[in-house]
């Protein structure tokens, strides 16, 4: 078991040392030379508009709070999966019910727009 | 000391010194991102104790649902967030005083723990049993109360955030 996490780690080291590398080579290596047109912001290659700081919408937050909870609903569907072969018939039930119960929270997000984009 | 001790040590100075930083960084922002690396530690901890359910529980809730929950409301109210000016709150004294009153009190109380000096216990193959973890969460005799509970537990902070955060304006 644990070996099986020695790999995530060694994996997770390389990963993290790989841009690390390249990004240091890059700037041992690089002249250093400043113009303005280097220094300015770069935004996908086209001239950029208004600041950067800007106001985001709150409809971020409302998508994230109900990516939230139905990432939570998956921490505890879960286990009910997994275990899902070995339960009688009540218990399947059960579950669907938990899921039915959240479904009543994604209807009321749809009624309310909050799935819109506006 | 082994190979594995070193390992868990690393894990747990990288932990706490991202905790640090989350408080010590001047931009929230920053702050914010520190924590990111604070809940991977604590993964990772998970994962030195062979609980592989809950590294996927951290990495998935708390690093891909709350984190990302707390910059996006960083980056709401970064507008209003005043970033300049003194870090230490006027009460920081006594603050200081609970902290180090509650971490003793906590590190006398793991010394009286017979199991506090012995290594981890190994689990076995099964030692982690997910599949009674799901059967003891939908068995009539067992959980499946708070379970259903956790459910509409959910809906009314989902029905809460929306309206808490939705347009009144517009619907009014």
């Amino acid at each position: 078991m644990l070996t099986a996490w020695l790999y995530v780690g060694i994996f997770l080291v390389v990963a993290v040392l790989l841009p690390a590398v390249a990004i240091a080579l890059a700037g041992i290596l690089a002249p250093k030379k400043s113009n303005p047109i280097k220094t300015s912001v770069y935004e996908c290659g086209i001239e950029v508009v208004g600041p950067a700081r800007v106001q985001i919408k709150a409809q971020y937050y409302i998508y994230a709070m109900v990516f939230l909870v139905f990432d939570v609903e998956m921490v505890l569907l879960f286990p009910w999966a997994v275990a899902f072969k070995q339960l009688p018939l009540f218990a399947v039930f059960e579950g669907i019910l938990f899921l039915l119960i959240l479904l009543g929270g994604l209807f009321y997000a749809w009624r309310k727009g909050a799935l819109e984009w506006f | 000391m082994s190979a594995f001790q070193i390992v868990f040590l690393l894990i747990a100075l990288l932990t706490l010194f991202s905790a640090l930083m989350v408080v010590f960084a001047r931009k929230t922002i920053h702050s914010a991102f520190w924590l990111i690396l604070a809940l991977f530690g604590v993964a990772a901890t998970f994962a030195t104790l062979a609980a592989s359910f809950f590294v996927v529980i951290q990495v998935a809730v708390y690093i891909g649902a709350i984190a990302i929950l707390i910059i996006f409301t960083v980056m709401l109210t970064r507008r209003s967030m005043e970033e300049s000016g003194d870090q230490l709150l006027p009460g920081w004294g006594w603050a200081a005083l609970v902290v180090l009153i509650v971490f003793g009190g906590l590190v006398f109380m793991l010394l009286q723990w017979q199991g506090i000096f012995q290594p981890p216990q190994v689990l076995t193959a099964g030692g982690e049993n997910l599949e009674n973890l799901g059967m003891a969460l939908v068995m009539p005799d067992r959980y499946v109360i708070p379970f259903e509970v956790a459910s509409v537990l959910l809906v009314a902070a989902m029905i809460g955030a929306i309206y808490v955060a939705g347009d009144h304006k517009k619907r009014s």
